[in-house]
């Protein structure tokens, strides 16, 4: 029976406290979750450890969810604004030294990556600007409008159409360079 | 292009969470849910679910303390007014005033809000806009809003940080707002984005060394002018080129060790970058005089070089008139490194002691929005003049534009008869804001330029340097383009060349030669490629053309082949008769046309090229070198064997007494192109 339930209808009975609700609701979307949480980080070590982060808040976060929104919207501009703020501590931690505790960390990951493309992968989204890359990380779910994007990112569709096609044009260079290298 | 975008959607898939990590991230999500729900029978006070703050209770406490101390009465009793009108909201309300007074986590504030709140959300907002209304002492009024600003922010972007991030130090949060435009330190380093060469001898945690973006250096450049055939076009047209960034350009990559991209180098002005002693005019003639030498190419035995040589008149720089100029400088954040603003200011430091009294300066900076950070200031004035370039900060985007728009402002209200007004404007390059075309600038600063105020363009800092928009802006602007790229290029474009620099004796200075067909089969200039001219736009006044300045050497050299050499590159034609051959020995007419300043009308200066025509001096064969060395630069197409070797041996033998040793330093870069390109 649940399994028919909305995403939204059981995110408002978790916001009352129905333990089984929210349980079905985490599951239910924490692969997608994840996933976007890969997106917009790029690297495995990253995304795992902002899915845990957005995981232990969701209880508490969800007393802001209002019914109007879509679930799937509210929780990946939960994710997105998570990430943004991880971004942020991490370049105000330590400039200085980060970098090359990053470019560490990096290599480590891509060492470790198995799967075909993430570093091509890392390496295109990573070169991008910030708006670029989350727009991209949005938009690259199938089910995933641009209107949607929009809604989650707080601006525009025509913005996120935008900023598509200059995603395109920046991973089309990209291309070019490589084959020519 | 679909394809890459295809390419990285399959990546993506790639990426499945760990089932481990999956079950863990959701048990500690229930046990969260859990504890919240724990909480929430417990008390109506949602604090427990930051037990791992301790504080939390203290400083909330003083926090309402604080903010009764700091309302004025009226503003507490609407508080306490709220407070019974509204129970819960006000210990919200009273939380978040905590803010104001303390800076806490917002962690705190996050965590605090009882879970099911979305009435109890709208209760808050209102007694917020309530309250803001009502406020009449100032004291209040301020708290309210930053309540809000609070507020808001916990909703939104503090949100998500708050709850997720743990004991932050407050001052992350502050600085996260405050720097959110500086790309976090791991983007910018973490993928080994193909540098484009931009390096640097020592390697340690520097700006300049890693570089974040991909090089995005544009050059304005041409294809190499071809080999042409005397009898299809006898007439050469071109604009005399003063500029001299391709030189530097060339000497900072290749002292970065790499070499220099063959469409940065613009080889007229690699020449033209070292000074010549050609024989200067004489007082009443012309402002500058041409000099003719036709002697054998260093790299040819089969061909001849016509080398031009303009020498500009040097006025006594103590009887010219005054200056105004204005310092029109780029403070946009790509500034900040030590070889741009830092450079800058202490070029027009050394700038500042040549100049007379009775100048006047003025600064105007672009970052963002457009500023004059100093008022037209006369020389005399040193020590305002210096304070205010001391005080000049790199931070913004630029916007090159308003700037400039500003600047000729500036420049309009600083000019009265009998000054020379001059906009310097110094720049790394990146226009990137407002009109980012070179072609609409160029258009707006050739409407400018007919107001009379000259424009020069300092290029500063590589790997973002927009060098085809420098030239456009000076080239529009009767002015010159240099590359600053170490204190001693300062010195020589702004101290021991001010005069060239600053004052023109002769625009818009058209070359037109026309070849005999009877004595030369085949001819090709080098260089210049940028500053074709059609053949009418000779005799066309309103065309633009190149600005000498005052004690200036022009050099323009032609490759030519004599008609019966075994140099020649073209086949004869079949069905057209050759050209007669003549006896009198003249291979073309050299044209000069110039403006004097001030002046719409040009004057024409005429010369008779002949064969084996003037003395091939030490002075002249070092450019024909220096004509080499560009072309090994870029291709060396038309070089045969001709080599690094042969061209060092040339360079040394001609170097001359070398005063200010910039041909010694030539000659040593010279070897380190040799070097590079052996690899």
């Amino acid at each position: 029976m649940r399994m028919e339930t909305t995403d939204e209808t059981l995110a408002q009975a978790a916001a009352n406290g129905d333990r089984e609700a929210f349980s079905l609701l985490l599951a239910r979307n924490y692969d997608r979750l994840f996933g976007l949480c890969f997106r917009l980080t790029g690297a495995r070590a990253d995304a795992e450890d902002l899915t845990q982060d957005i995981c232990a808040a969701l209880p508490a976060k969800l007393g802001g969810y209002k019914r109007q929104a879509q679930f799937s919207t509210w929780l990946y501009r939960v994710a997105v604004n998570a990430a943004h703020d991880r971004r942020r501590r991490h370049a105000t931690h330590a400039r200085a030294a980060d970098g090359w505790g990053d470019w560490e960390v990096n290599r480590v990951a891509t060492n470790k990556e198995t799967q075909d493309g993430v570093d091509w992968l890392t390496q295109a989204m990573s070169s991008l600007s910030i708006e670029l890359r989350d727009t991209l990380a949005l938009t690259l779910e199938d089910e995933m409008t641009h209107r949607k994007a929009g809604e989650v990112l707080g601006v525009s569709e025509g913005t996120i159409s935008w900023r598509m096609a200059e995603v395109k044009k920046h991973l089309r260079v990209m291309h070019q360079e490589e084959q020519k290298a | 292009m679909t394809d890459d975008l295809t390419h990285l959607k399959d990546a993506m898939r790639a990426a499945t969470p760990k089932p481990s990590k999956k079950d863990a991230d959701l048990a500690l999500a229930m046990k969260n849910f859990d504890d919240m729900q724990n909480s929430r029978q417990g008390s109506a006070n949602g604090a427990r679910l930051t037990t791992d703050h301790p504080t939390i209770t203290s400083r909330f406490t003083s926090g309402v303390i604080h903010m009764f101390h700091s309302l004025t009465t009226r503003g507490a009793l609407a508080a306490t007014t709220s407070i019974t009108a509204v129970g819960i909201g006000v210990f919200l309300y009273a939380q978040q005033g905590n803010i104001r007074f303390e800076l806490p986590k917002p962690d705190a504030v996050v965590a605090e809000l009882p879970v099911n709140t979305p009435v109890l959300h709208d209760q808050v907002e209102a007694l917020i806009e309530q309250s803001s209304v009502d406020e009449t002492t100032a004291t209040a009024q301020t708290d309210t809003r930053r309540t809000r600003e609070t507020a808001e922010l916990s909703q939104e972007e503090g949100f998500a940080a708050g709850a997720i991030a743990a004991p932050e130090a407050e001052a992350d949060m502050v600085m996260a707002e405050i720097a959110p435009s500086a790309p976090p330190a791991f983007i910018r380093k973490a993928a080994p984005v193909p540098m484009g060469g931009i390096t640097s001898g020592a390697l340690g945690y520097d700006d300049v060394v890693i570089h974040p973006e991909p090089n995005t250096e544009k050059f304005a450049n041409a294809d190499a002018n071809p080999v042409k055939i005397t009898t299809d076009t006898p007439v050469s047209t071109f604009s005399i080129d003063v500029d001299t960034a391709s030189y530097s350009v060339m000497r900072s990559s290749l002292m970065n060790g790499y070499a220099p991209d063959p469409q940065s180098v613009r080889i007229e002005e690699m020449i033209n970058y070292f000074p010549y002693d050609y024989p200067a005019p004489d007082a009443n003639e012309a402002p500058f005089k041409p000099t003719v030498t036709v002697f054998p190419t260093p790299w040819n035995a089969g061909t001849q070089l016509v080398h031009i040589g303009i020498q500009g008149t040097m006025p006594a720089l103590e009887d010219r008139p005054p200056l105004n100029l204005v310092f029109l400088i780029d403070t946009s954040g790509s500034m900040a490194s030590p070889n741009k603003l830092p450079l800058l200011i202490q070029s027009f430091r050394l700038m500042l002691s040549e100049l007379h009294d009775e100048d006047e300066v003025s600064i105007v900076t672009y970052a963002g929005s457009a500023g004059q950070v100093l008022k037209p200031t006369k020389v005399s004035n040193k020590i305002a003049i210096m304070a205010a370039l001391m005080r000049l900060d790199a931070g913004g985007s630029t916007a090159g534009q308003q700037g400039l728009q500003q600047a000729y402002a500036v420049a309009e209200e600083m000019r009265s008869d009998g000054e020379i007004s001059r906009i310097i404007l110094a720049t790394d390059g990146d226009f990137n804001v407002g009109i980012s075309n070179p072609d609409q600038l160029k258009d707006f600063i050739a409407k400018k330029r007919d107001s009379g105020t000259y424009l020069s363009v300092l290029g500063f800092g590589r790997g973002n340097l927009d060098d085809a928009t420098m030239q456009a802006l000076a080239q529009n602007g009767n002015g010159q383009a240099a590359y600053i790229d170490t204190l001693s290029e300062a010195q020589k474009v702004l101290v021991d060349q001010l005069g060239g620099t600053l004052f023109p004796i002769a625009n818009d200075v058209k070359i037109q030669v026309e070849f005999n067909p009877a004595q030369i089969a085949e001819y090709r200039l080098i260089g210049y490629e940028t500053r074709a001219l059609a053949r009418e736009d000779f005799n066309n006044d309103t065309v633009d053309a190149g600005e000498i300045g005052a004690g200036h050497s022009v050099t323009a050299i032609y490759e030519i082949t004599p008609v019966g050499s075994d140099a020649i590159l073209n086949d004869a034609l079949r069905y057209q008769p050759a050209a007669d051959t003549d006896g009198n020995g003249e291979l073309g007419l050299l044209k000069l046309r110039y403006k004097t300043p001030g002046e719409d009308v040009s004057q024409l200066l005429t010369t008779l090229i002949t064969s084996g025509m003037g003395q091939a001096t030490d002075d002249i064969r070092f450019s024909a070198a220096i004509a080499g060395y560009g072309q090994l630069l870029s291709g060396g197409k038309y070089l045969q064997d001709w080599s690094y070797n042969e061209l060092i041996t040339l360079a040394n033998e001609t170097k001359g007494e070398d005063a200010y040793g910039y041909r010694s330093e030539a000659i040593k870069l010279m070897r380190l192109a040799k070097s590079l390109s052996a690899e």
